[in-house]
């Protein structure tokens, strides 16, 4: 079990009790070929989307993945929720090994693990008022019998995330609310059920600039407030540094380096991390430039390079990066990185 | 003279609901060389804007005055053969929104340049094929790849290519919507290195249409910031982001994490962008606006100058905004 002072920028949390603990999680998807490719080799190929991710998340901590699209985070954030069932590795919730779990103890515990996805105009049965798409899963788990026993924790919880009153929201269908009013209901559904951990996969990223502060100032609230534990996937280092108290940076399927937000983004190790953070544009027309940024683009998770990932990309890559893969180490106390120069 | 000059355009689209004014009299010029980018929020009309320009807005909607002038030619007038002639791709050429998928799946990505060259130019095949490519080369990918189809490139190249198909004519103006918007940011940053280099090299005018204000910061030399179909603020990029007058600019511009700079709260504006089948009387801002008052609910201020630079901005409250007070300190 790690122990880790989180230094966040909005202060230590005072309980560091780990509620969530990863171990070399790995989710591969086997390839679909036709008969001809199947005659040709035994081997089945496949798609190494998570390959052996290891990190844990503190009761009321916001831990960020950050990574380009196909580096395996949204893959990683269903598989710990085992909305895919992992290929192999450890995923213990509360001191419950999560694998181990038949479906009816699996649906019990996830009143406790909850999920918000990235696109609040697909993620709602359009057919379903806020009313409805709140109580189901209060339904589902059978917390209330019917749809008028759930109307206390409707209120409250749509109060909870400023929509107010909520007498006048509950009766409206997803069309009639704008992205961000949804993405608030999106997060009451996953509010509803009193959760400890939520995912929250791409949050924002749909949403208008003008409301996303809010989104996110909603989520820290939350998670200061009740110490709900928050596992916030993006590709945008630039809002995960405002919310989150530590980063995980990942690249082809691997946590490439992991660490405090602010001790990260400030003195970044791994090659991959640098260029991320050069690559983020400053809203600044005083201060120009494009960073230096790595070449070319992220590789097939079909066939990673040998040896470290990064390595047909890297500038500083030796000939051992191209053979041996290294592993994620301890630099100091708080971070690690897998970078053998770095 | 301004090489483009639109003059209070005006775009509604007819809907079964009503008329939505999309764009509703802006006016803004682009200089020979310069870069223009337009910022706002999805439904803002930056979109429109630019389709009407290029004459390429769906059958619902029109053009319901206004003027959009080529180094003094009045291009909305001409009828839509010379249109398509003399103007669409030799002058005034578009990198679309999700140019990823702008390409075509079942020809090769050297045809579809040629095609574009063939089409608009009197040049012989040999030609547009050694033009062909000489652009793709221009932005970075081997011309030995031009028979390859699209899917056999990744995103970040399909977007290349499509700026090569926009560079294909020669234009003076390229019209970029949202050009990077489906991309990782790694590429992104690639693809607008490239823009700026091209830009240079070929001395060409650029529109850049994005929602993301860090990026009109890195590429451009003037901002139109839009909102509810009009432009609220108009100006060169370092007056409005160094010292923005509109109480939706400055909010926007809070709303942005810098993560270069020291970590500072992000605000968000309360409520949402209008609906622009039934618009806020006045301002249109104002049911967002913390410095709303009597005036704003009745009467739409004007687009009016507040800076000898020609700084411009649309709100009455202008000389409330002392520089330095934070308006937006929930």
């Amino acid at each position: 079990m790690e122990s880790i002072e989180i230094i966040g920028g909005r202060g230590t949390i005072g309980c560091k009790k780990v509620i969530l603990e990863v171990e070399n999680l790995t989710k591969h998807f086997p390839l679909r070929r036709g008969i001809k490719g199947k005659l040709a080799s035994n081997s089945t190929s496949t798609v190494k989307a998570v390959d052996g991710v290891s990190f844990s998340i503190m009761k009321g901590e916001f831990f960020g993945v950050v990574g380009e699209s196909g580096c395996g985070k949204t893959t990683m954030g269903r598989t710990i929720l085992r909305l895919l069932e992992p290929t192999k590795g450890k995923i213990v919730f509360k001191n419950t090994d999560l694998i181990a779990l038949n479906t009816g103890q699996l649906k019990k515990i996830r009143t406790k693990m909850q999920i918000i996805y990235q696109d609040p105009y697909e993620s709602m049965n359009p057919r379903l008022d806020v009313y409805r798409i709140i109580s189901e899963p209060l339904r589902v788990q059978r917390i209330v019998k019917n749809l008028h026993d759930a109307f206390p924790y409707i209120k409250e919880v749509l109060e909870d995330v400023n929509m107010v009153p909520p007498e006048k929201y509950m009766t409206r269908y997803p069309y009639e609310l704008s992205g961000g009013e949804r993405q608030r209901v999106a997060i009451a559904r996953a509010l509803v059920l009193k959760p400890d951990f939520i995912v929250a996969d791409e949050p924002v990223s749909m949403l208008d600039v003008s409301t996303r502060g809010g989104i996110l100032n909603l989520m820290l609230k939350l998670s200061r407030e009740r110490g709900v534990a928050f596992l916030y996937i993006t590709h945008d280092l630039a809002t995960a540094r405002h919310v989150c108290h530590r980063i995980a940076v990942m690249y082809l399927g691997k946590i490439v380096e992991k660490g405090p937000t602010d001790d990260l983004v400030k003195h970044p190790l791994h090659p991959y991390t640098k260029a991320l953070i050069e690559a983020v544009l400053v809203p600044d027309p005083k201060k120009r430039g494009f960073g230096e940024v790595l070449k070319g683009e992220i590789p097939s998770p079909i066939y990673p390079p040998s040896g470290c990932r990064l390595h047909p990309r890297c500038p500083i890559a030796r000939d051992i990066c191209k053979e041996v893969e290294p592993k994620l180490m301890p630099v100091d106390n708080n971070r690690m990185v897998a970078c053998y120069f770095a | 003279m301004a090489l483009l000059e639109v003059k209070d355009l005006k775009v509604y689209y007819k809907t079964l609901r009503g008329c939505v004014k999309a764009v509703d009299s802006v006016s803004l010029n682009i200089e020979k060389g310069r870069a223009l980018g337009i910022a706002g929020e999805s439904g803002c009309g930056k979109t429109s804007m630019a389709m009407a320009i290029l004459r390429l807005l769906p059958v619902n909607g029109k053009v319901y005055g206004g003027l959009v002038m080529l180094d003094g030619v009045d291009i909305l007038s001409m009828d839509d053969e010379e249109f398509r002639e003399s103007v669409r791709w030799k002058r005034i050429s578009m990198i679309s929104q999700g140019a990823m998928n702008a390409l075509n799946p079942v020809h090769t990505v050297g045809e579809q340049i040629i095609e574009a060259i063939l089409t608009h130019e009197d040049v012989t095949r040999s030609e547009a094929v050694r033009r062909g490519n000489d652009l793709l080369e221009m932005v970075g990918i081997h011309p030995g790849r031009s028979k390859d189809y699209p899917h056999e490139f990744s995103g970040g190249m399909k977007q290349r290519i499509v700026i090569a198909m926009a560079l294909s004519c020669n234009p003076d103006i390229v019209i970029a919507d949202e050009p990077t918007t489906a991309l990782d940011v790694m590429v992104q940053s690639q693809i607008l290195k490239a823009i700026g280099d091209l830009r240079n090299a070929l001395d060409l005018s650029l529109m850049l249409i994005t929602h993301d204000l860090s990026i009109i910061a890195q590429t451009c030399d003037d901002i139109a910031v839009m909102y509810g179909g009009k432009i609220i603020e108009y100006g060169s990029v370092v007056n409005v982001y160094g010292n923005p007058k509109h109480p939706y600019s400055i909010g926007l511009l809070k709303s942005f994490p810098n993560i270069k700079a020291e970590k500072a709260p992000i605000i968000s504006m309360p409520g949402s962008p209008p609906d622009l089948l039934s618009p806020p009387a006045g301002c249109k801002f104002h049911p967002r606006c913390p410095l709303a008052k009597g005036i704003c609910l009745e009467k739409e201020p004007e687009l009016a100058k507040v800076h000898p630079d020609n700084h411009r901005v649309a709100c009455h409250n202008t000389d409330m905004l002392k520089k330095g007070t934070d308006i937006w300190n929930q």
